[in-house]
């Protein structure tokens, strides 16, 4: 070996890609392994405008449903963060209507109570599961509902922080429970009504109001170019 | 060779490393760095613009193409409005969102329009945090300066105040709508330093702040019952003939009809240009980041700032080839990781400013002690396991969830295996010049967000662009609401687009090239 490639990462399919056959919504196509689902579909012709938005695994739009050959297993991705192989078949979800609640967050008297008049479907959970099954995110759903239901927001909040709104969970509930929209009600129940105010936040927006920065904003933004460039040096 | 027996000497380096100080460099050695390894400095990858507001003014080409480019709009085009409003957001981002509830609290008649959904942005992709400063020992006049330094001095002073006196009331105000914000044990705000800030001040929400932030958004713009135009892109502004914006016209992607809107101000909140792969570099944006807003103002006459800069994100995932572009948070370097060159050296201070760490990261690529992919590309390692050996095992699955899982997704475990990164095209530094209200040269066209520009000088800093998003969205918004009201809906005329098509023929304009682009053309054309 020369030296040359001595810190080479060994990706041969980097130089001659290996295509594989894979099935877009019920039809064959040859692409390169390895690729994103995302980056199969314009590989292979399709213009795509619903089911992409940010292409890092953070939004949900491409929220996919896939199988791979030979498996009867039909799972569930993010079309921008996973690898096509061999035999896989995958066809994107298509927007489910699911109802969100209409809430008004900071108005609410007694959120926990409120759930079940927002969502009086999430005390119906029949427990099958399909819904965390479902979770691209690997977040444990169905846990999740039965928590909320419970009155635990703060363990709801945290296990939902995962949560891309892909909405995946929400067409296999056979209760109609839309689990990522109860979950975001509850988190932010959590945030505005059932966590500590700050104290510190306050006392600076305070300071702020009360001019205690005035004299240090007089001198900084009175200096010429050279001594502010100067004094910007100082603060370390 | 295996990528596990390249990244030995990352493990074998690891305890001698961990003794290291690096310094940071002094002002004098960071020029010359930059002006030697940056993109911004490779002159020939821009050009002047031709004609138009910026005239004379260098940018990438690739921008230049665009800006230069002709309108969709052919013939006559029928102008009766299909809407009326006093306030018309574009752009479903942070900036966009907190623009159209500001609006809508202040009693305007608010219509938020974007080309994709509501929400798909780069904000909800936002990990590393928002600087504000709550920490005793920090003040506003402190974060003025590290923004200042970041900057290269180039900052505009007045929006620059503005964005850090108004950063503890707008975290205030998202507490208020339920964002849940990470906490010390005393029930504060838990911050953290984030790089080229000389306190913490980063406010997170693990590393989700984007994610959070925007989910509460959304569904508060949802909930507030906004109307929302989905999947209409934004390809003409309106004029009324005197210089003053008066609404827009929109492509609904779904089935190519126009939508036009008619309204008393316009708030673009369009984003960056990450999707315009300038100088040919990967990029961390969102799959609509294509720098629609610049074009559609451009031609309104906006005068445009600091568009010769742009940030190289220091790490961009160059391995697995899935997740190329993508981003590793800046956090992982918060918290200790270094950088490590092939011989397993580190070769800066990763908590420098970014502009300085993508610099000497494409030095050691360039000098030869880069880790090649045989798909071409090259990278220097993150060392993502020294989290854990520094902190105690389980600190990088606890602190960056949504980073293992993205790798875990390709067989690779970021608290065992160091991580190969290049800079990624991250941010537009510039944008459409604005004042303190948001306001552009344009009389009622506001820009808020990514697609204005001053507030960031030639650098933004880290944490720096969730708060602009808020400050400038939320006045942006409460400006437009306040004229609304005394003031009355102004014609609707292309005439603006007639000088410019007039200024651009004078300039032997014939490129054909049709702007905004709207979406990147990714689909494979097989002939």
């Amino acid at each position: 070996m020369t030296d040359e490639n001595e810190n080479v990462i060994d990706q041969p399919e980097g130089l001659t890609p290996r295509l594989v056959t894979i099935e877009i919504s019920g039809k064959k196509y040859e692409v390169p392994e390895g690729i994103t689902v995302i980056k199969a579909m314009w590989y292979a012709g399709q213009e795509v405008v619903r089911g992409v938005g940010c292409l890092g695994g953070f939004c949900g739009a491409c929220a996919t449903y896939y199988r791979t050959k030979d498996d009867p297993k039909v799972k569930t991705c993010l079309a921008c963060q996973m690898a096509v192989q061999d035999g896989m078949s995958f066809t994107m979800m298509p927007p489910f209507p699911a109802r969100k609640a209409i809430y008004d967050i900071q108005q609410l008297k007694d959120p926990k109570q409120d759930l079940f008049n927002l969502y009086p479907e999430a005390p119906l959970c029949r427990n099958c599961n399909a819904c965390t099954e479902a979770c691209p995110q690997k977040i444990d759903v169905r846990e999740g509902v039965w928590k909320a239901v419970f009155g635990d927001f703060k363990s709801v909040s945290d296990m939902f922080m995962d949560c891309v709104m892909c909405g995946m969970c929400t067409p296999v509930c056979i209760a109609d429970i839309a689990p990522n929209l109860v979950a975001l009600y509850v988190s932010r129940a959590q945030g505005a009504h059932f966590t500590e105010k700050p104290a510190g936040l306050d006392q600076r927006i305070k300071e702020i109001q009360d001019g205690r920065f005035n004299d240090e904003w007089k001198k900084v933004l009175s200096m010429n170019e050279k001594d502010l460039a100067a004094h910007c040096a100082t603060v370390k | 060779m295996d990528i596990h027996a390249l990244q030995q000497i990352v493990h074998k380096t690891r305890d001698a490393r961990r003794k290291q100080v690096f310094p940071k460099l002094s002002p004098a050695d960071r020029d010359q760095l930059i002006h030697k390894y940056h993109p911004d400095f490779r002159a020939s990858a821009y050009r002047p613009l031709r004609f138009g507001p910026n005239e004379g003014d260098k940018t990438v080409v690739e921008l230049a193409t665009l800006l230069e480019g002709d309108s969709s709009l052919n013939g006559q085009v029928d102008m009766t409005p299909h809407h009326q409003v006093d306030v018309l957001v574009i752009g479903g981002g942070g900036a966009g969102c907190a623009a159209a509830l500001h609006a809508h609290e202040a009693g305007a008649k608010v219509i938020l329009a974007t080309k994709l959904r509501l929400g798909d942005s780069n904000s909800v992709m936002a990990q590393g945090g928002m600087q504000i400063s709550v920490a005793p020992e920090d003040s506003p006049v402190t974060h003025f300066i590290d923004t200042l330094k970041g900057g290269h001095m180039q900052n505009d002073h007045d929006l620059l105040k503005v964005m850090v006196e108004e950063g503890p009331s707008i975290a205030k105000w998202l507490i208020g709508l339920g964002v849940l914000f990470d906490r010390q044990g005393d029930g504060n705000l838990h911050v953290k330093k984030g790089g080229g800030s000389s306190k913490p001040r980063l406010v997170t929400c693990s590393d989700y702040t984007g994610l959070e932030m925007m989910r509460v958004l959304k569904d508060e713009v949802i909930n507030q019952k906004i109307q929302l135009l989905e999947f209409a892109a934004a390809i003409e502004l309106l004029s009324d003939g005197d210089g003053a914006c008066t609404g827009a016209i929109f492509k609904d992607l779904d089935n190519q009809r126009h939508i036009v809107v008619a309204a008393k101000s316009v708030i673009l909140a369009t984003g960056g240009i990450g999707r315009l792969h300038i100088q040919g570099f990967p990029t961390s944006n969102h799959y609509g980041a294509t720098g629609d807003g610049l074009c559609l103002a451009y031609r309104m006459g906006a005068k445009l700032a600091h568009i010769d800069t742009f940030q190289y994100h220091p790490s961009g995932a160059v391995y697995p080839e899935q997740l190329i572009g993508a981003l590793v948070t800046e956090g992982i370097r918060s918290e200790g990781g270094h950088l490590v060159n092939a011989q397993g050296e580190r070769f800066v201070n990763e908590l420098d400013t970014r502009d300085v760490v993508s610099s000497s990261i494409i030095r050691e690529c360039e000098e030869g002690r880069g880790i090649r992919t045989m798909a071409g590309r090259v990278g220097v390692w993150l060392d993502t396991p020294l989290l854990d050996a520094e902190h105690g095992p389980g600190t990088v699955e606890k602190h960056f969830p949504a980073m293992m899982l993205q790798f875990e997704r390709f067989g690779i475990d970021i608290s065992k295996d160091p991580v190969l990164i290049y800079p990624t095209l991250h941010y537009q530094n510039g944008g459409v010049k604005i004042d303190t209200n948001s306001e552009t040269g344009v009389k009622q066209l506001f820009v808020a967000g990514e697609a204005s520009g001053g507030l960031h000088g030639r650098n933004r800093l880290m944490g720096n662009s969730l708060l602009d998003l808020m400050v400038f969205g939320k006045r942006s918004g409460l400006t437009a609401a306040a004229r609304a009201q005394s003031m009355k809906q102004g014609q609707l005329t292309l005439k603006h687009l007639d000088r410019f098509r007039a200024d651009a023929k004078k300039h032997g304009n014939v490129s054909g090239v049709i702007s905004p682009m709207i979406l990147p053309a990714y689909t494979r054309k097989v002939s």
